[in-house]
């Protein structure tokens, strides 16, 4: 079992509480003048996403979780399971619907996304920033419109739903920003 | 490339300068003197919270080396002058700490120390609170004694308590990880006073808080009306723990009695035995006079007079840069 102390706390560490992998955000260093010296850290869980408070006297170690990302292209989904490789080994992994989330939508085949493993099984899949795709449903809107009057809903071929401008047709490609789930301009 | 830059801005550098030479006139216009005393001594601090950075000195007379502890502050060669019939005196020097690093640390910082002969804690609150004014334009000071601030926010009262009651105070408020982790009730009482009283007070004026329960005595006299406290303040404001002052202790054998005490806490902590300072205990039996003392962070201070949120805002180069 790797241990880290509190001396080595920074924002992104890893570390295990009540057995689920965490991330360090912040941490903070608090210590009266004559008294017992602590580290305030905010932890996001990444399992189940919860963010806490805890404290930890100064000094003291914690269990390291043994967490990995790698950037993996997407190849598939088979109804169970996604399927990711690496395109220099071609080892394959398998994420399930858990490890993806709401994250489906933003899933094109070939693609590279982050692939987050805790003790090498996928726990989060992090698709790139923008995405790339089809336009699949959305109202007939009217010819000469200019981006930025509200716009309208446009189903995209993986099953998201975005708002994009009046003057985006059925068939068009967009780029979208996976982040904020927003429009960002048409594909050539 | 090289982080060459300095932390804090060059005005910033400008107006901690100003700063300085003002508290300098505020004591020599009261006659006070000011001293330097060695940053480097042979024995350090026996408290159970502060640990020495060490350095050796190897050369004439010394061999195999000699081990030389930076000073903490300079309270107790400050003492040795007092006792030695230096009347009043105040030092602006560096001061060093091990393990203290973050947004209110440096390991390296600037300390503000002065005694005043005749005078007791209440004495010393007041004129603490003038410099205060003068440097920060505050408004005037809150005073509450430890027992006063509990009771306030916390409904516990610090003198008649237990383990027990803190413990179940911390689980109630969903900490019983420290509940967990923290055994003494000085401990406790400590971490507490943190994190559910120091937010609360301080935050418009300076806050004082007074009467420090006998177990946090630390080097001041218990108090003649209440032996259940000692004699200290600390000062609060912003957020941030600015000093600490004491009507000193001056009996010899009850100071000694508190280094050993110090040390078998250390012990039973899983910590190093540390030599005490039997210059400082000579000094004592020799009689220092009667006297209040202070010690105040110069880098805190400048970081409220600026409005800034870092230590290092006020450092020309912190940790991270020397």
């Amino acid at each position: 079992m790797a241990t880290v102390s509190t001396n080595e706390f920074k924002g992104g560490l890893k570390i295990m509480l009540d057995g689920e992998p965490c991330a360090i955000i912040e941490n903070e260093f608090v210590k009266p003048g004559k008294g017992q010296a602590f580290n305030r850290v905010k932890i996001r869980k990444l399992i189940s996403g919860k963010v806490l408070e805890k404290t930890f006297k100064s000094g003291e170690s914690v269990e390291k979780a043994e967490i990995m990302d790698y950037e993996l292209s997407y190849l598939y989904n088979d109804g169970e399971f996604w399927h990711f490789m690496n395109n220099e080994t071609f080892e394959q992994i398998a994420a399930d619907a858990k490890a993806i989330g709401d994250n489906e939508k933003w899933l094109v085949e070939q693609d590279t996304c982050t692939i987050t493993t805790w003790n090498d099984s996928p726990i989060a899949v992090t698709p790139p920033n923008f995405v790339e795709l089809e336009v699949t449903e959305t109202d007939p809107g009217l010819k000469g419109d200019t981006a930025g009057t509200g716009g309208k809903p446009a189903t995209l071929s993986t099953g998201a739903v975005v708002r994009v401008p009046l003057f985006v047709q059925i068939g068009e490609v967009i780029k979208v920003d996976t982040r904020s789930g927003e429009y960002v301009s048409r594909v050539k | 490339m090289q982080n060459w830059q300095p932390s804090a801005s060059i005005p910033a550098l400008k107006q901690r300068a100003k700063i300085i030479q003002v508290i300098r006139h505020f004591f020599a216009e009261k006659n006070v003197l000011e001293v330097e005393t060695p940053l480097l001594a042979t024995s350090g601090v026996t408290d159970l919270h502060l640990e020495n950075l060490t350095s050796e000195f190897n050369g004439p007379g010394f061999n195999d080396g000699l081990t030389l502890y930076l000073q903490t502050s300079p309270e107790y060669a400050m003492k040795r002058l007092l006792a030695a019939g230096s009347g009043c005196i105040y030092q602006i020097c560096k001061a060093f700490r091990n393990d203290e690093s973050g947004r209110f640390h440096n390991p390296e910082f600037t300390m503000l120390e002065w005694y005043r002969v005749g005078f007791d804690h209440f004495m010393l609150m007041d004129e603490t609170e003038q410099l205060l004014k003068l440097v920060l334009n505050c408004l005037p000071a809150e005073r509450l004694t430890y027992q006063q601030a509990f009771l306030k926010f916390t409904s516990i009262d610090p003198l008649d308590t237990s383990i027990n009651q803190l413990k179940t105070f911390l689980k109630s408020n969903d900490q019983a990880d420290l509940a967990d982790i923290l055994e003494s009730e000085t401990d406790l009482l400590q971490w507490i006073f943190t994190d559910f009283i120091e937010p609360e007070i301080g935050q418009e004026a300076p806050c004082f808080i007074y009467h420090f329960p006998a177990a946090q005595a630390s080097l001041a006299k218990l108090s003649r009306t209440d032996n259940r406290v000692a004699d200290r303040f600390e000062v609060y404001f912003k957020g941030i723990e600015l000093a600490n002052g004491f009507h000193e202790l001056t009996d010899k054998a009850e100071q000694q009695k508190r280094f050993e005490q110090d040390n078998r806490l250390r012990i039973d902590n899983g910590k190093t035995e540390k030599p005490i300072d039997q210059h400082l205990l000579a000094a004592l039996e020799n009689g220092l006079p009667d006297c209040a003392g202070i010690a105040l962070g110069i880098d805190r201070l400048i970081m409220l007079a600026l409005g800034h949120n870092e230590i290092k805002d006020s450092l020309s180069f912190d940790l991270n840069r020397c």
